[in-house]
């Protein structure tokens, strides 16, 4: 025969029970058609004959009841009845099932329908928003990964390639003529090269040929002006080592300050490097023609070199 | 006492090889008196083929010997070996090429990676018209032929960390007209409708994992591909050693080394819209991005030329790597997006000289 107390006295706290997990302040019973979660004389489902929870299946809420009367048949114990998607028509079921039933029974299955209906709206809610993939990362090969790129960086020799391209620019003239070196400088540097710019100094050297014997009247140093006007920060690089470099900032630098005080100076830039030669050398500009149509800055942009 | 006498006096022979007559002779006294037996025997054997070993050219491989210590300098010895061999044959190749001198054969070019690079059939041929068919039609040629220009749009990931955030911030410096949003939890499918309706042509957005980006999916706008790259080894402008001043408003220049394939030629393309098409030459500034084996570097440097041979660089903004893993034909969309091409470990990790980019 079902003797509830007989059964509380025993599980609930003289002896063991298999569903009870013990923690300081708690106890909580595991058995799935718990009530409460709790484990108190008055929500244990083995000790209560007269019990009913709700369960939910795959975003289905049920109401299981249990009465004295089929004790005997454990199979048929639990009786289940589906509670309907609407909200209040599902707390009058509720309630109508349950008429009659102990006030705390009937209550604790309406709060904890109510908590599940809300969380099973979260559930839908969150589906529709951003999900967040986790993506496991292996270790090994993350280490793997890691070392191949230093090795690769090693190999890149970063600063030498930007280098070698910037000079490789500078030698096609894509910066057209805001660099200005001194020509015997710049064929010595052509002339160590292979046959593409040997063929280039040939071609200056034309066309230094040609200018020797004219005669031009350039009017060099407004010419200048106008160049530096679109450089305002370089006037205030000052040169190190060159002494043509000097000569000329001297030369340059009372046009300079005139042109100064007109444009708005920006913090001094490159402090650690040497001057622009934008201050350098601006006296040999005259015959230095190196005319490459190289128009399409875009061009060379978007060339991918190998 | 014989125990302990003996591995002494065998590891002593193994070092040194001119004991070695006498110290056999005592062994095998040695060992006559230890007892026979099976244990005895066999170690009579090892220490003669140890002996033959060291005497005559390998017949056996040094692992073949079971005692660690005695294995352990056994090895020794024989890295020391080669280790001389190679110095003498190296002194003596030096002496040649001297004698010869100019006549000496050229220097043998060592290998490395890149030199055995398994060929790529997907290597653009600079003169290939196909390619540049292809490269004339395909979304970036509104930008190169001049008629949009870059705005950029740099947002991160939910809730971004200090680091993200200053990344990001420097990240917009360096990049001419772009700008930093938060995120707020925005989905990204709703963004880009919004983006495209105010002009910006590309979106940026930084993944962050534990207070540190980690990702990077820059997604070209109108309708143009996706790119999602892994970012590691991020470096502030505060981190960087011996950096310039802050990096000015003017435009850029742009390099992009190595990008050979087909693959590398359109991520290359990606990253060049990122950028003004005519940058200012005034500003000096340079932005790299440097392909080696499938990583991509990413560097900002003012330049210098202080004569026509030499250019002084200083690193100025932040860098980062980049490491190509998917990349989508439509604006991103992870689940229904066509993707050109992924990242498969295992099959791209297979062989050691292969690289896609």
């Amino acid at each position: 025969m079902q003797h509830d107390d007989v059964i509380w006295d025993i599980i609930g706290n003289k002896q063991f029970c298999s569903f009870k997990v013990k923690t300081k302040s708690q106890n909580f019973c595991r058995n799935e058609y718990n009530i409460t979660g709790l484990c108190n004389r008055s929500s244990c489902p083995l000790a209560n004959s007269q019990y009913a929870t709700i369960r939910e299946e795959k975003g289905q809420c049920f109401l299981y009841m249990k009465v004295i009367e089929r004790a005997a048949f454990p199979a048929k114990m639990w009786e289940k009845v589906k509670l309907s998607k609407n909200y209040e028509k599902a707390l009058e079921q509720i309630d109508e099932n349950l008429l009659y039933w102990p006030r705390f029974i009937r209550h604790k299955c309406k709060q904890r329908f109510t908590k599940i209906t809300q969380y099973l709206i979260r559930m839908r809610k969150l589906v529709l928003k951003r999900q967040r993939k986790l993506v496991p990362l292996s270790r090994k090969v993350e280490q793997r990964e890691k070392r191949k790129e230093e090795k690769a960086l090693i190999a890149a020799q970063l600063d030498n390639a930007i280098e070698k391209e910037l000079l490789e620019r500078l030698k096609e003239g894509t910066y057209g003529d805001i660099y200005n070196f001194p020509v015997h400088a710049f064929d010595k540097a052509l002339q160590q090269q292979d046959e593409e710019s040997e063929s280039e100094s040939e071609e200056e050297e034309e066309e230094d040929d040609e200018d020797v014997g004219k005669r031009e009247f350039v009017a060099e140093e407004e010419v200048e002006e106008s160049d530096l006007s679109d450089f305002e920060d370089m006037n205030k690089l000052r040169t190190s080592s060159d002494e043509e470099e000097e000569e000329d900032e001297e030369e340059l630098s009372e046009e300079d300050e005139e042109e100064e005080m007109e444009v708005e100076t920006k913090a001094s830039r490159s402090k650690g490097k040497s001057p622009a030669n934008g201050a350098a050398a601006r006296k040999k500009r005259a015959y230095v023609e190196i005319e490459y149509e190289q128009e399409t800055e875009p061009a060379s942009k978007s060339r991918a070199t190998s | 006492m014989d125990i302990t006498e003996v591995p002494v006096s065998q590891d002593n022979r193994g070092k040194k090889k001119k004991n070695k007559k006498p110290k056999k002779k005592k062994s095998v006294a040695e060992e006559g008196d230890g007892g026979g037996g099976g244990g005895a025997e066999k170690k009579e054997e090892k220490m003669e083929k140890s002996e033959a070993a060291s005497a005559f050219p390998p017949t056996f491989s040094v692992s073949e010997i079971k005692n660690k210590q005695r294995r352990h300098l056994m090895f020794m010895k024989l890295k020391q070996e080669k280790r001389k061999q190679k110095m003498q044959l190296r002194k003596k190749k030096k002496k040649e090429r001297e004698a010869l001198g100019d006549k000496a054969p050229p220097k043998e070019v060592p290998k490395t990676i890149e030199n055995q690079r398994v060929y790529d059939e997907t290597t653009v041929d600079p003169e290939d018209e196909e390619v540049a068919f292809d490269e004339g039609t395909d979304e970036f040629s509104a930008y190169f032929n001049g008629l949009t220009n870059p705005k950029v749009l740099i947002t991160t990931s939910d809730r971004p960390r200090g680091r993200t955030v200053r990344f990001c911030e420097q990240l917009a410096t360096v990049i001419p007209n772009a700008h930093v949003y938060y995120r707020r939890g925005l989905a990204l499918k709703r963004i880009i409708p919004q983006c495209v309706a105010r002009n910006f042509t590309y979106l940026m957005v930084i993944n962050e994992d534990r207070k540190v980006p980690n990702g990077m999916v820059l997604c070209h706008l109108p309708d143009g591909p996706t790119a999602h790259f892994k970012v590691s080894s991020v470096r502030l402008r505060k981190e960087i050693k011996r950096r310039g001043k802050d990096p000015t408003e003017h435009s850029p220049e742009v390099i992009l080394n190595n990008f050979t394939t087909r693959l590398g030629h359109s991520i290359g393309r990606l990253f060049a819209a990122l950028f003004p098409q005519d940058p200012q030459f005034v500003g000096r500034q340079v932005a790299t991005f440097h392909n080696q084996r499938d990583f991509i570097f990413f560097r900002f440097h003012r330049y210098i030329f202080k004569n026509e041979k030499k250019v002084g660089i200083q690193e100025l903004g932040p860098r980062f790597t980049l490491k190509l893993r998917s990349l989508q034909k439509g604006t991103f969309d992870s689940k229904f997006g066509e993707y050109e091409w992924v990242l498969k470990r295992h099959e791209m990790d297979a062989c050691r000289r292969k690289f896609q980019l």
